[in-house]
């Protein structure tokens, strides 16, 4: 009987068994890693002012270190590089990988293919916290809008999970429906104070739809850490996240702290989605179709998967936005419009294309 | 010697109590059954060795040592789990599934090894799961799905596979590859198994010992010949049989007795 041999350590044969979906998946990332330095390099050089590959290929390395070439062009075009796109760009990558990141966190925690980073009030929290930052005094609002926003995004998910929790246990399903109900109970509070916002409404309404217009480098020092350590701690979670597709019981008897594991993800997740949310509003769409997406591709493994979704979101996002602002340049398309837009379609091709069971 | 001994254990959820009073023992090369009617607290009880629910009253020792101080990931690899109908992910492949099976053994940022890749295929050729090991889950039957979770639980290493229910929904020759499965690794791993039936005929067939639970409490414990008969099954499941010799091998058998027969 084959099972005598587990005593032998040495079994040569065993590489047969090796899954082989997991060399290509790690292409997968690899590949997916460069397309995002090449998505970045490339986007940089679109825009208003159209600036040369070549040109942009040159600014580029001589921003390198032991590299010397003469300017042959001026500094504005090195300050559109550096100081308006690059930034607006890190941003929206950032942004896009910790929703897609986010998004496949909870769909996980959830087994729910139904779950965003927004499932658990954190969308709406955050904007209760930008609305009541618009209230205030125009000279104090460019600071304590995202800042009310990432404290309105936490306090939402602390409530929701203080109210879920029961005992030492949080369970799912409660967890999502006092999510339901507090995101309704906030959202009604900032309908109504949108109501009474008078001639703020617009910028508000901007907001909620999202937008990278104006970003510069403090931002993106500013979320960098959050969705940074977030990330990594997902990651690192991958494992315990796919025996946790099992159910509770078979995870626990499998030797995962079910509890702790739940505790940790769903706190990385909201952190980050706050971070995500904090500066550019609410940008719907990627939290869900990105984890989707990539699941449709490359399966279920959360190992896989999860790095997957931070590249792939980390480059939608960033061909959203910039779409957001070269299409009807030069006005600025919201990019929550752009991303329903152009990424509902896309997804229903992949959907139409491998029709079994991806959740 | 390892082994695994309920002492006076009381079970339940919150306040209500659902066992009271359990005690046995089960040995290494041991199959051991556990039966009752419905709500009798069998699965309950699986519960409570692997830790999903802490005793009211009472120990549960695993070779010697009481398993509260056991701590998860150590008691996975000594306790497994075939679940009965249990929720497996469809989108995964039955290799990744038993692949989670190394889980106790793994820490946080370990992928499965040479080794555990090893163990993985001798546990799926041993319950014949290998040939369907790229498939995903979802389009596996019943009884494949059954084998699956008792590769799984092996793949753990354990000494003691617990078994919940695992013939249900399963049709008769499913029920007793299963069975004949568990009993094989029972012996030749010098596994403790503890199963949970309601089949008595199932449970007389394979099963070294039985313990009957009845009301939440141990009604009676020992062989099958000594346990099966008329009188324990009307006092316990208050149904009437008719338990004969079983023609090849003597064990009990049991027969039903309609009521238009009375």
């Amino acid at each position: 009987m084959a099972l005598e041999s587990l005593k032998d350590a040495a079994i040569p044969e065993t590489t047969t068994v090796y899954p082989i979906q997991w060399r290509s998946r790690i292409y997968a990332i690899v590949g997916m890693a460069l397309l995002l330095g090449i998505t970045i390099v490339v986007t940089l050089g679109i825009g208003s002012t159209d600036i040369p590959f070549g040109t942009l290929f040159h600014i580029l390395l001589s921003k390198l270190p032991l590299i010397h070439i003469e300017p042959t062009w001026t500094s504005n075009t090195e300050i559109i590089i550096f100081d308006i796109r690059l930034p607006r760009l890190l941003l929206a990558g950032l942004v896009g990988a910790a929703l897609a990141v986010a998004g496949t966190t909870y769909q996980g925690l959830f087994r729910n293919p139904l779950a965003d980073p927004y499932l658990i009030g954190v969308a709406q929290g955050a904007a209760l916290g930008a609305v009541i930052g618009f209230m205030l005094p125009v000279s104090w609002q460019i600071g304590s809008i995202p800042l009310l926003a990432f404290v309105g995004a936490v306090s939402a998910a602390v409530m929701v999970y203080s109210i879920a929790k029961v005992g030492k246990t949080l369970p799912m399903t409660t967890l999502i429906l006092a999510g339901v109900a507090i995101g309704a109970f906030l959202a009604a509070i900032t309908s109504y104070l949108m109501i009474a916002s008078g001639d703020r409404l617009h910028g508000i309404i901007s907001w909620l739809l999202g937008s990278f217009a104006l970003t510069s480098w403090w931002q993106v020092a500013m979320v960098t850490p959050y969705i940074l350590v977030g990330t990594v701690i997902i990651w690192l979670y991958a494992r315990p996240l796919n025996v946790m597709q099992l159910d509770e019981e078979q995870a626990q008897q499998l030797g995962i702290n079910v509890e702790q594991v739940k505790l940790i993800l769903l706190g990385a997740a909201t952190l980050i989605t706050a971070a995500a949310v904090c500066f550019c509003g609410i940008i719907g769409f990627v939290g869900i179709i990105i984890p989707h997406a990539m699941r449709l591709i490359w399966g279920p493994d959360h190992r896989f998967l999860l790095p997957l979704a931070t590249f792939a979101g980390a480059i939608f996002l960033i061909l959203a936005d910039t779409a957001a602002r070269t299409m009807l340049a030069p006005t600025e398309v919201p990019i929550g419009v752009i991303t329903a837009f152009l990424g509902a379609p896309f997804f229903l091709y992949l959907l139409r294309q491998k029709k079994r069971a991806i959740f | 010697m390892f082994n695994l001994r309920l002492d006076n254990v009381s079970l339940g959820y919150g306040k209500q109590t659902v066992l009271r009073n359990i005690s046995f023992e089960a040995r290494p090369g041991e199959m051991l059954g556990i039966i009752g009617p419905n709500g009798s607290g069998k699965s309950t009880l699986i519960r409570g060795i692997t830790r999903l629910i802490q005793p009211g009253s009472g120990k549960i020792f695993l070779d010697g040592s009481d398993i509260s101080g056991i701590n998860r990931q150590k008691l996975a690899q000594l306790v497994a789990v075939v679940p009965q109908n249990p929720t497996l992910p469809e989108p995964f492949t039955a290799l990744e599934v038993v692949l989670m099976g190394r889980t106790p053994h793994l820490g946080l940022l370990r992928y499965e090894g040479k080794k555990d890749l090893a163990i993985v295929k001798a546990v799926m050729e041993a319950t014949q799961t290998l040939a369907f090991a790229e498939r995903r889950v979802g389009e596996l039957s019943g009884g494949e799905r059954q084998r699956l979770t008792i590769a799984r639980a092996l793949a753990q290493e354990p000494k003691i596979m617990l078994m919940d229910e695992p013939t249900a929904n399963l049709d008769i020759n499913y029920q007793i590859e299963t069975l004949d499965l568990a009993r094989q690794l029972c012996r030749k791993q010098k596994l403790i198994v503890v199963v949970t039936l309601h089949d008595l005929n199932l449970a007389s067939q394979y099963c070294d010992r039985l313990v009957v639970l009845s009301n939440g409490t141990v009604y009676c414990q020992g062989i099958p010949q000594a346990v099966i008969n008329a009188k324990t099954i009307k006092d316990v499941y208050g149904a009437e049989v008719y338990v004969y010799p079983h023609p090849v091998n003597k064990l009990p058998a049991t027969l039903i007795v309609s009521d238009k027969d009375k």
